[in-house]
């Protein structure tokens, strides 16, 4: 336990993803099983110690702490875990017990003995210790560690292909010894279940303009890029999952699609929501991701739908090795057996020339939004990663606006001397207000350029935020601009990045409020 | 019943203010940090560690003029006494004990408990009212052994050789705290300091403290940093001057270090609870060892303290002094 305690702290408080990842991969080779797995689950979010909640944990303090000195504490403090960590007033001889003792010890004790059993563990704890047992208990941990990073820890260290690891990931179960036999060489790669599986997603690469002269736009197909969350549906035989692509089993959240769609295949998609497969914006969308658990009335204004444009698993076969095209035939037989409600299919743009779907790009970014277009080998398998050669993304031109430095914001890690972090606006009559933030798009040189010049032109500061005089213009690149109630200029930027510092243009000269009602879509 | 002194720390009968913010005729002065001990006033009383401090930091002629008491030594001023005992915060910090009419008041300044070579050790004096401070007032204070978070340090260095560990310390009293304890953990290499902390080390190292060799961090190269341990203000290390070191280790040494959001908040790698101040424990233990039935509560968390001693059946209040930094400021530096 002392030792997970502390590579919770140190991952909790290192800013590198470098060392943190570095921290995993020492932690895993060198706790031995089933204490490692346990950790794994942890740092996972898939451990569950069903009995223990926040609830039981508080009472239990309150049992041997002045209520009013409680409150106070937490008023302070801010955080209830850490509160109770802190507070606990009482030290008891003994070491705790490794971290699958632990584990088992609280999921076998019944919820009567469990406030006394824990109180005991508390006692026992060293002050580190008593933290990382409440995040323990709790499941919460918010130290800034995805799961996406502990399994790339695991690839790191075994050498196996992050892809698959996720793809047996979701088979497997804590303490994984299974998997880390298989990381270390010591047995072969665990045998899964193929339906309830994730399998990793092929991603795209950008086209650059040098592609269009070596590629005959025959071998190619397009299609429009979706604006929604990408996803795998996994339709087995007992059931229908659906993931993010990282993973993420986000079914819970869109039963409208899970429990409407027909047949057994594997899918990968765009999640979009509107009324007969009209998309709406990712804005619409953003409001049923963000719950945990479906609303009737949501599902009824934004009723959810996925876009299929291929097919990895036909019933049960895999299929990933075909071509695209070969791929696609399958996909669209499929269709024609299982008629659904709640999937549709991507349709292929007819081109001739990369002129021709130059133009198309064009015209579907200036009357319907499309972020840009899909191109896809014909010939190409479905290999997951990012493979070269096979899918690529052209974007639409990004937007671009004049704004004015507001404030700039100390950064983190590495620029954690440095105001990296800005905040800029645009003119509305005399004032100047804000429409987004950005902290990249510049080199280092131009970094230490503008850390200087924001020093030497404070107004005021306001902890770790500096005012600056309204000088400085940025040319910001964005995609898109939505209406938002949250910025006092009533637009927000999508994906915003400085794309060019203005030393030479005056303030006088940057973007209007009303120069901005252009892009909103 | 009327006490000899008023909620403002005034005391009529010797016309002497205790630690006050503004220039006043005559002020006796708890210790030296910036909180408590300012320029200006006409005649100061301190120990006599602290009166070298006051003039190391302020200048000579920061006051009008200085008479240095030894601890445990009785002043008489027109009936009423004045002695000082040690409150084992930084070198020269006192406690100040007030008696006349059978009446005994204690003022502790700033104080703490736990031993430390670099002050004085606190003495508990008894009182009928005391006046305490209250910074780590709230009992999510609990303040570890300081010899385990030095060897937390040690470790951390001797884990990453490649890097430099920068130490944010208050410049009066915590640095030379982290410099002893390092010394007594053993370690023996030069210890690099920030310029705002060379004076003062110097100025303990004549008052008697040992700090073993010292070395100016500016001007180092930078190559030559890794590895070693730097000691600076906490402004300092996460600011441009700790560009100069090889991927810095950003630590610091403070009561708050205990509460983890605060120091992710202030981007801190490894947080060191090392305090100068009392714990919640050993604030109750300094009040119910006092005897005293009324207890003032002062600098910082008050009201936690305040129903505590009530709880205890002892007569209490907050006293709302002005000038006084309120929060993350530990002895205000």
């Amino acid at each position: 336990m002392k030792r997970f305690a502390e590579l919770l702290e140190l991952l909790a408080l290192t800013p590198s993803r470098l060392r943190k990842l570095e921290a995993l991969r020492r932690y895993f080779s060198e706790v031995p099983d089933p204490d490692r797995g346990i950790a794994l689950a942890v740092l996972t979010g898939e451990l569950d110690v069903r009995n223990v909640k926040p609830a039981l944990l508080r009472d239990t303090v309150l049992a041997e702490v002045d209520e009013t000195l409680f409150r106070l504490s937490y008023d302070y403090v801010g955080d209830l875990g850490e509160t109770i960590a802190l507070i606990w007033p009482h030290k008891a001889e003994g070491e705790l017990l490794g971290l699958s003792e632990l584990v088992d010890l609280l999921n076998h004790t019944s919820k009567a003995e469990l406030p006394k059993v824990i109180g005991g563990l508390l006692s026992q704890a060293a002050i580190h210790e008593r933290w990382a047992l409440v995040k323990l208990a709790t499941g919460a941990l918010r130290i800034g560690v995805s799961a996406r990073l502990a399994k790339t820890a695991l690839a790191e260290m075994s050498g196996i292909d992050l892809q698959e690891i996720e793809e047996v990931w979701h088979g497997l179960k804590p303490p994984y010894t299974n998997l880390f036999a298989w990381l270390e060489g010591k047995a072969p790669r665990p045998d899964i279940d193929h339906a309830a599986r994730f399998h990793p997603l092929m991603l795209s690469n950008p086209i650059e303009d040098k592609d269009f002269e070596k590629f005959d736009p025959r071998d190619f197909s397009a299609e429009w890029k979706w604006d929604g969350i990408r996803v795998q549906i996994v339709m087995g035989k007992d059931g229908v999952s659906m993931f993010s692509r990282t993973g993420d089993d986000i079914g819970a959240s869109f039963p409208d699609v899970v429990d409407n769609v027909l047949g057994q295949a594997v899918l990968d998609g765009e999640l979009l929501v509107g009324h007969d497969f009209d998309a709406k914006s990712f804005n619409d969308l953003q409001q049923r991701l963000n719950r945990k658990v479906a609303q009737g009335k949501q599902m009824q204004d934004l009723p959810a739908f996925v876009r299929v444009y291929d097919m990895l698993f036909d019933g049960d076969e895999d299929i990933r090795a075909l071509g695209w095209e070969g791929r696609r035939a399958r996909l669209e037989a499929w269709f024609d057996k299982n008629p659904q409600t709640r999937l549709d299919l991507s349709e292929i743009l007819p081109f001739g020339s990369w002129d021709d779907l130059g133009k198309l790009r064009q015209r579907g970014a200036d009357e319907h939004g499309h972020e840009g277009v899909m191109i896809k080998l014909r010939t190409a398998p479905y290999v997951p990663g990012r493979p070269k050669g096979f899918w690529y993304k052209w974007k639409r031109d990004p937007n671009v606006v004049d704004a004015v430095l507001m404030y700039a914001q100390r950064g983190h890690g590495k620029r954690s001397s440095y105001y990296s972090d800005y905040t800029f606006g645009v003119w509305k009559g005399n004032e100047i207000v804000p429409i987004g933030k950005a902290y990249f798009g510049f080199t280092d040189e131009e970094l230490k350029q503008l850390d200087k010049w924001i020093r030497a032109n404070t107004t005021g500061s306001f902890g770790p935020v500096r005012e600056v005089k309204k000088e400085l213009v940025f040319e910001v690149a964005f995609d898109s601009a939505q209406k938002s109630g949250r910025h006092k200029s009533g637009v927000a930027l999508r994906f915003p990045r400085i794309n060019r510092i203005r030393w030479d243009k005056p303030a006088q000269e940057a973007a209007r409020l009303e120069d901005m009602d252009a892009f909103v879509g | 019943m009327g006490f000899l002194i008023e909620r403002n720390l005034y005391i009529p009968s010797i016309d002497a203010w205790i630690d006050p913010p503004e220039p006043r005729p005559r002020a006796i002065i708890t210790h030296g940090h910036a909180d408590h001990a300012r320029s200006g006033h006409g005649a100061v009383l301190a120990t006599p560690d602290t009166v070298e401090i006051m003039k190391v930091r302020y200048g000579e002629d920061c006051a009008g003029q200085f008479q240095k008491l030894d601890f445990g030594v009785p002043l008489e001023i027109n009936g009423t006494t004045v002695t000082f005992f040690p409150a084992g915060h930084i070198l020269g910090s006192a406690q100040v004990l007030i008696e006349a009419q059978g009446q005994r008041v204690v003022v502790t300044g700033d104080y703490k408990r736990l031993p430390d070579r670099t002050a004085q050790p606190f003495e508990p004096v008894a009182c009928d009212l005391l006046i305490t401070e209250a910074t780590f007032g709230l009992p999510v204070f609990q303040h570890p052994d300081p010899k385990d978070e030095i060897a937390r340090l040690l470790k951390s260095v001797a884990a990453q050789p490649e890097r430099s560990h920068l130490v944010g310390s208050y410049a009066l009293g915590k640095a030379q705290r982290v410099i002893a304890l390092l010394r007594d953990a053993g370690w023996d290499k030069p210890i690099y300091l920030h310029g705002a902390m060379i004076r003062l080390c110097e100025l303990y190292e004549s008052l008697g403290v040992d700090l073993g060799e010292l070395v100016p961090a500016t001007g180092m190269p930078k190559p030559a940093m890794a590895g070693q341990i730097v000691i600076a203000p906490p402004s300092a290390i996460r600011d441009r001057w700790s560009r100069r070191f090889p991927d810095p280790v950003v630590c610091q040494a403070s009561g708050w270090m205990s509460v983890k959001q605060r120091a992710r908040q202030a981007l801190v790698e490894l947080p060191l609870v090392i305090s100068d101040h009392c714990d919640w424990g050993e604030l109750n233990t300094s009040i119910l060892e006092s005897g005293a039935e009324t207890v003032w509560v002062t600098h910082g968390r008050e009201d936690a303290l305040v129903y505590w001693c009530k709880q205890q059946g002892l007569n209490a209040e907050p006293l709302a002094l002005p000038g006084l930094d309120d929060d993350g400021g530990e002895g205000g530096e």
